[in-house]
């Protein structure tokens, strides 16, 4: 048995609340990493930590508000997004971030996704997709690839699922890209580039959740998970938005990258001249 | 100040764009909302209206999204609102609980209409008093009142932000559609004589906090209320809706929910006195008294002075708030008067309530809803009940 090497100190402390430490993912979990990557953009941003703000809804990724060190709302499942779009509106010299689940945004909050994506609003968005609703326990959802098991597709999903990238290119999002939680330098990258365009940007993070849709579909642990994302992931070049979708049936490609960068205005409120704030 | 914040002067104006005057008036730069009838002409007004004066109208995706976002901005520091009728405040119920956990003032106004379901669209209702207060799930407390006339929605507007600012606490507005799209004389006094409660903010600088930071959720013993800060203050709190600590960290010990949710509940019994209005006509020497509100408030009135002129000695207690319920005043009146008419335009829900207090059945004068109940069903009752307590005399 090697010895477990306690540190004193992270460098991330200043923008973790180590006073809620341990935190509740399990082992092998794939949203530390993700909100890793993001904490280490909000230290390189150059934007005051009192302008970051944080919202999430419910499930496990929705838990990442309670540990980042930034004002944080842990809202209602599905409503991270519109209660996001209030702050924003109401004070826009903020930087809101939502980090919460695939379920969370594309499932009981897809309805605001899709119309936050069209208003182009200025939110970064960090979706964690881990292919199932982890915190009730590994059931099927949205994002869930056909014929993948799990405890209410025990005999395989029958369903399609989202491809979020298309889905939100469609929708009129500024900035759309997909990585997974092996690509921890690009995840990073990719959230300070958001932190600088304005528009509602979106990154698709795909995760593991070893207990959850793991077991179910022979990835046991996020090693293995890991090790999936090393074998298929290929960084998508000129590939039609439409051909992203996530088959993990057969040795199919798992396509990450950038997909969309475009520069349609952010919604801005109308104001007439001569209004209070014009 | 572009001058147009505070329309001062004498308008004729329906009671829904009075609601959006009272609000702007008020201070509200946000507005968050979804159509539906008969609640239309806020989001209409607001959205001709916010940007002369640096406010934002928001036409969310639905109502789901209209409250949440209301609650954001409210977080982010703005007065901010919503509007709405049944089907939408339905849709509502389950961030009106998160409102509350949060502590997150915020105004929803609902322009009642004939429920449930679809029910009558472009017609009244007064039937979603005990939604508002139990709809949500859980046990929890807000505050609702409910206007007689377009002048008491723009007076009632102001006074629901000055609430909710002041106990943390979502504050609805139940109108109903009488109310709403009637048109009457509205006066909008000097902006200097707006009245404004500020929300209770932290005493100290975030950096006097130190290292355990700012308890956002510590309430002050005399009130119950904690102070708010706001995001982007530099407190960096915790919002969840999770059962939290004073810090505002979730906490899944029985103890702490249940003194969080007594807290919550209490805040507003506690301060019920502060909280409920009421308006009285011949209350001195009643003998029989009408308890009514909203548009049913003004049929109730006449009939009470109808029941006058032919000797019987009628009272009106008009509710102007519907919660906190005034238990203790119903309880002392029913000291004093033989008897109780409650008229409402639903099945019985304040007449429930008052049953409640007093410990017996009274009488109702309900109507599902679409018309107006008129004077005449209520003087009947009225009349039926004098005849009652004569007979008991005798
Ligand atoms: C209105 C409502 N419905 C259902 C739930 C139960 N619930 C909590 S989290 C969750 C799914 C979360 O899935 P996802 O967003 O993918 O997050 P993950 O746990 O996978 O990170 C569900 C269904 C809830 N909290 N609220
Ligand atoms: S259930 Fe899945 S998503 Fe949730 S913490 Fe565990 S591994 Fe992560
Ligand atoms: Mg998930």
């Amino acid at each position: 048995m090697t010895e477990a090497i306690v540190v004193e100190t992270h460098p991330l402390d200043r923008i973790m609340r180590s006073d809620r430490m341990p935190h509740i993912f399990c082992p092998g979990c794939g949203i530390g990493i993700a909100m890793r990557c993001y904490g280490q953009a909000i230290l390189e941003s150059g934007i005051p930590q009192d302008r970051h703000v944080v919202v999430s809804g419910i499930g496990c990724t929705g838990r990442v508000a309670g540990y980042v060190h930034l004002d944080s709302y842990h809202t209602t499942h599905g409503r991270a997004i519109p209660f996001a779009t209030g702050i924003k509106l109401a004070n826009p010299d903020l930087m809101v971030t939502v980090f919460s689940g695939d379920g969370d945004l594309a499932a009981i909050g897809g309805n605001h996704l899709i119309h936050a994506a069209r208003r182009n609003i200025d939110l970064k968005v960090i979706c964690v997709n881990n292919f199932n609703y982890g915190m009730t326990g590994g059931q099927c959802g949205p994002t869930t690839p056909t014929g993948a098991r799990a405890t209410t597709s025990p005999y395989g999903n029958p369903e399609q699922p989202f491809n979020l990238p298309y889905l939100l290119a469609a929708s009129g999002a500024n900035y759309v890209s997909r990585w997974t939680t092996l690509h921890v330098r690009q995840i990073k990258d990719e959230i300070l580039k958001i932190f600088a365009k304005p528009g509602f940007c979106f990154i698709e993070v795909l995760s593991s959740c070893p207990v959850g849709f793991g077991k179910s579909n022979h990835i046991p642990d996020g090693l293995e998970e890991m090790r999936l994302y090393r074998e298929r992931s290929v960084l998508a070049r000129d590939i039609p938005l439409d051909r992203l979708n996530i088959d993990l049936r057969e040795d199919k490609p798992i396509y990450v990258g950038n997909f969309v960068n475009r520069d349609i205005p952010a919604y801005a409120p109308p104001q007439l001249a001569g209004s209070a704030e014009a | 100040m572009s001058g147009r914040e505070v329309l001062t002067g004498r308008h004729f104006m329906n009671g829904d764009d009075a609601c959006a005057e009272g609000a702007i008036a008020a201070g509200c730069r946000f507005f968050g909302g979804y159509p539906i009838t008969p609640s239309t002409e806020v989001a209409e007004r607001f959205s001709r209206r916010m940007p002369e004066i640096g406010g934002v109208y928001m036409q969310m995706e639905d109502e789901l999204g209209s409250i949440a976002a209301v609650l954001g901005a409210s977080a982010a520091g703005a007065r901010a609102m919503t509007a709405t009728s049944g089907p939408g405040l339905s849709l509502m119920m389950e961030n009106l609980g998160l409102g509350v956990m949060l502590e997150l003032p915020c105004v929803i106004i609902d322009i009642q209409r004939g429920s449930p379901s679809t029910g009558l669209p472009t017609m009244a209702g007064q039937s979603d008093l005990m939604q508002a207060r139990w709809g949500s799930h859980g046990d929890y407390a807000i505050v609702a009142y409910a206007p007689s006339s377009p002048q008491e929605i723009f007076d009632l507007t102001i006074h629901a932000f000055n609430v909710a600012d002041r106990y943390r606490v979502p504050v609805l507005i139940l109108s109903d559609e009488v109310i709403g799209h009637m048109v009457e004389r509205v006066v909008i006094p000097e902006s200097q004589a707006i009245p404004r409660w500020e929300r209770k903010r932290p005493p100290y600088p975030p950096e006097h906090y130190g290292q355990e930071g700012f308890k956002a959720f510590e309430p002050d013993a005399s009130d119950l209320v904690p102070p708010i800060a706001h995001a982007g203050d530099g407190y960096r709190v915790h919002f969840t809706g999770l059962t939290h600590d004073p810090r505002g960290y979730p906490d899944m010990s029985a103890e702490t929910h249940h003194e969080l949710v007594t807290r919550l509940m209490e805040k507003i019994r506690r301060n019920a006195e502060d909280l409920i209005l009421l308006e009285t006509e011949y209350l001195d020497d009643a003998d029989v008294v009408v308890i009514s509100f909203g548009c049913t408030a003004r049929s109730a009135r006449r009939a009470v002075r109808d029941a006058r002129a032919e000797g019987i000695r009628a009272g009106l207690l008009r509710l102007i708030s519907i919660w906190p319920f005034p238990e203790q005043r119903i309880r002392d009146l029913a000291h004093e008067v033989k008897t109780f008419v409650v008229a409402e335009m639903n099945l019985g829900q304040i007449r429930l309530e008052v049953e409640r207090c007093v410990g017996h059945p009274v009488r109702g004068v309900h109507h599902a809803g679409g018309a107006m109940i008129h004077p005449e069903p209520i003087l009947e009752a009225l009349r039926a009940s004098a005849a009652q307590t004569a007979g008991r005399q005798k």
